[in-house]
């Protein structure tokens, strides 16, 4: 899941002219993205004031995204008298700030302590004795019939080593557990594939569409239509792809499999296509109106200016969109766990079952056995998702702060 | 998953509201709104008792009564020796066994299936993967569309013991969540097969199961699951850590006297008398 507010900031020395009106849009789950841009005739230092003023909290505060701009802050308040109120709520966004963060390290925390015994070497796979008596019986009926009950079956003994879990079998609940996360890693990235190639030309073309074409009342009915799908429950998502969305695809394209890695992605697309939408438009907005004028001075029509000059220039937003994109849908759980089928296969066909690392992680956590080898690998899992979508934003934050900042400014 | 926070609300509902005799009750989401139904009907009649009814699954559960969160502890399957190693190293005693109810594993077909009745050794053959093609089963030429249960439900674990003989489940298995799901799943392919509970659902069928090829095929009915003759019936269980006694003795005694197995019968299990 995309985690953090997104900000980007200018720099002190933008000197590039810019729209009038600064476009900021909001993440699904009120996750704050707005890209600011300094007005034309005002220096830099009264955009900075402008910003506080609108009641937006600034990002300098946050102690881990310490801004290239933040010195200006403490130019400002040089000379002033000291307000007790001020300061306060100064301190208490920083103390909001700080818990957030306290959150997500002992999450972190919590996850790679679970998973980390994994790879000492105290752990064995639960072997079970079949010598033990059996429980005390209550209220039997001694006259009643009854069949004789199975006898437990004995569980393999043997020593767990982190290679298994290169392996390619999942089958954690069997007498001989085999723990292969090789087809579950290789489900997700399938899913998350077929997503990103039907949600993410739809989500981009939307954005150029409604940043550059489409008329004042088409967009602002667009956007907070497309957001609102992004505030639809997953689980209602899920719940459609399986009942009405695999029958339809499966008539249409008669496959083998209801439920398969194709239903499964195709519902994730409805999902991502407001993350990709969100993002790229605020990208697409923030493209300097001196481009489009100067191209359309030129003579290039409308079309080409959006498709040769705008979009071209948002491109590390745009690429910034589809990596959020990628990471919400390699985290999403409740979609595939409902239309993808569940089975750990290790193939390369798109039509047939898969599994997922989040859904695996989904199914099976409930029951586990605390402690257990089967729990431990649970939480690797999640450990490892966790630093893919770590990384995932590290990236997307990195190209739109270096690239598409550079970008404008060198333009 | 779902129902279990549900029920989970709701019984923390109850508790704040009360200060009397208090029964806690953890465990199988297949046997959660059984447990409910009882406690419900319970405590109409004696109102100075509450109940809670917790589902989270049969080790969940299990794990609450080792770690003394819970007085009684619902079980879709039998408690594992290591479980019972843990109790008994605790408590020096190896629990209680209650069988509060009787249950029909159904295997499902799609209702245009030409196929009836299949034996244990061909459901051991599909579920493990030997038997890939309806046609060997006396069916179409098609492929054999196999649904189960998710790995982490009782029922999983069972039909593995009892069908599977403990092999695995071939990987070409789509696990899902819940009987509804299978259910459901079956009901819109032709070619599927699914098991679960007894359930009721439009465009499925049972099929009928035969102990051995020679043997005649016997399809899950009352009759059938309450005298055994269904080869693939199991237990629900209750476990508690010591005999019961005083109130925890009465709400068993009355969930196996008539008046409990009514309800048992109402929410579509089998009574085990």
């Amino acid at each position: 899941m995309p985690s953090d507010s997104k900000s980007i900031d200018p720099g002190s020395d933008a000197a590039v002219p810019v729209p009038a009106e600064s476009p900021a849009g909001s993440l699904p789950g009120g996750r704050p993205v707005s890209v600011l841009t300094p007005k034309p005739s005002e220096p830099n230092m009264s955009a900075n004031i402008s910003e506080s003023a609108s009641g937006k909290v600034p990002d300098a505060e946050s102690p881990a995204n310490p801004r290239p701009g933040s010195g200006n802050r403490r130019v400002l308040t040089m000379g002033k008298p000291l307000r007790l109120g001020e300061l306060a709520i100064e301190k208490s966004i920083q103390g909001v700030a700080f818990v957030s963060l306290l959150f997500i390290t002992l999450i972190f925390i919590f996850i790679f302590k679970e998973a980390i015994p994994l790879f000492g070497s105290g752990i064995n796979k639960a072997e079970s004795h079949a010598t033990v008596e059996a429980s005390e019986t209550y209220g039997e009926d001694a006259a009643a019939p009854s069949k004789p009950e199975a006898p437990e079956l004995a569980q393999k003994a043997s020593h767990f080593t982190p290679a298994e879990l290169g392996g390619k079998t999942w089958q954690p609940v069997s007498l001989d557990p085999k723990f292969g996360l090789l087809p579950l890693f290789l489900g997700s990235l399938k899913v998350t594939l077929i997503a990103l190639l039907i949600a993410g030309p739809m989500g981009i073309f939307a954005a150029l569409y409604t940043s550059n074409f489409a008329p004042m009342w088409a967009r602002e009915g667009m956007k907070p239509v497309i957001e609102i799908l992004a505030g639809f429950p997953s689980v209602v998502i899920g719940f459609f792809a399986l009942v009405i969305m695999a029958s339809v695809l499966q008539n249409l394209f008669g496959f083998e499999y209801r439920l398969n890695a194709f239903v499964g992605g195709v519902a994730m697309a409805l999902a991502v296509v407001p993350i990709i939408y969100t993002v790229s438009e605020d990208a697409l907005a923030a493209v300097p109106k001196v481009m489009t004028e100067a191209s359309l001075a030129l003579g290039a029509t409308k079309w080409e200016t959006a498709l040769f000059v705008i979009l071209p220039s948002a491109t590390p937003g745009i690429f910034a969109a589809l990596i959020l994109g990628f990471g919400r849908a390699f985290g999403e759980t409740m979609i595939v766990l409902m239309a993808t089928g569940n089975a750990a296969l290790f193939t390369p066909h798109i039509f047939e079952p898969v599994r997922t690392l989040s859904a695996t992680i989904g199914a099976e956590m409930a029951e586990v056995v605390f402690g257990d080898i089967h729990y431990r690998v649970l939480f690797f899992v999640g450990a490892l998702l966790f630093i893919i979508s770590f990384g995932l934003n590290a990236t997307a934050e990195f190209f739109v702060r270096t690239r598409l900042m550079k970008r404008f400014k060198g333009a | 998953m779902n129902k279990a926070i549900l029920t989970g609300t709701l019984a923390m509902l109850t508790v704040a509201a009360v200060a009397k005799t208090t029964i806690t009750v953890k465990g199988s989401d297949t046997m959660v709104i059984m447990a409910q139904r009882w406690a419900e009907t319970y405590m109409t009649a004696h109102p100075d008792i509450t109940i809670q009814v917790t589902g989270g699954g049969s080790g969940t559960g299990i794990s609450a009564l080792i770690n003394g969160t819970t007085d009684i502890c619902d079980a879709s399957r039998p408690m594992k020796s290591s479980e019972r190693d843990n109790l008994k190293s605790r408590y020096s005693s190896l629990g209680v066994e209650i069988k509060s109810a009787k249950d029909g594993l159904s295997v499902y077909l799609n209702d245009q299936s030409p196929v009836d009745e299949l034996s244990l050794d061909q459901l051991k053959g599909i579920y493990t993967g030997e038997i890939k093609n309806w046609k060997d089963v006396g069916g179409p030429d098609a492929k054999i569309v196999v649904y189960g249960r998710e790995n982490n439900s009782g029922t999983y674990v069972f039909f593995r013991d009892n069908v599977l003989m403990g092999k695995d489940y071939t990987s070409t298995m789509q696990s899902l969540p819940g009987t509804a799901a299978v259910v459901n799943a079956v009901s819109k392919d032709k070619f599927g097969i699914g098991y679960g509970g007894a359930a009721y659902g439009k465009g499925i069928k049972f099929a009928k199961v035969k102990k051995d090829a020679g043997s005649p095929g016997i399809a899950p009915t009352p009759e059938t699951i309450k005298d055994g003759s269904y080869p693939l019936t199991r237990y629900l269980y209750m476990y508690t850590k010591s005999r019961p006694t005083g109130e925890l003795k009465a709400y068993i005694d009355w969930i196996l006297s008539a008046e409990g197995q009514a309800v048992v019968q109402a929410v579509g299990y089998f009574p085990v008398k």
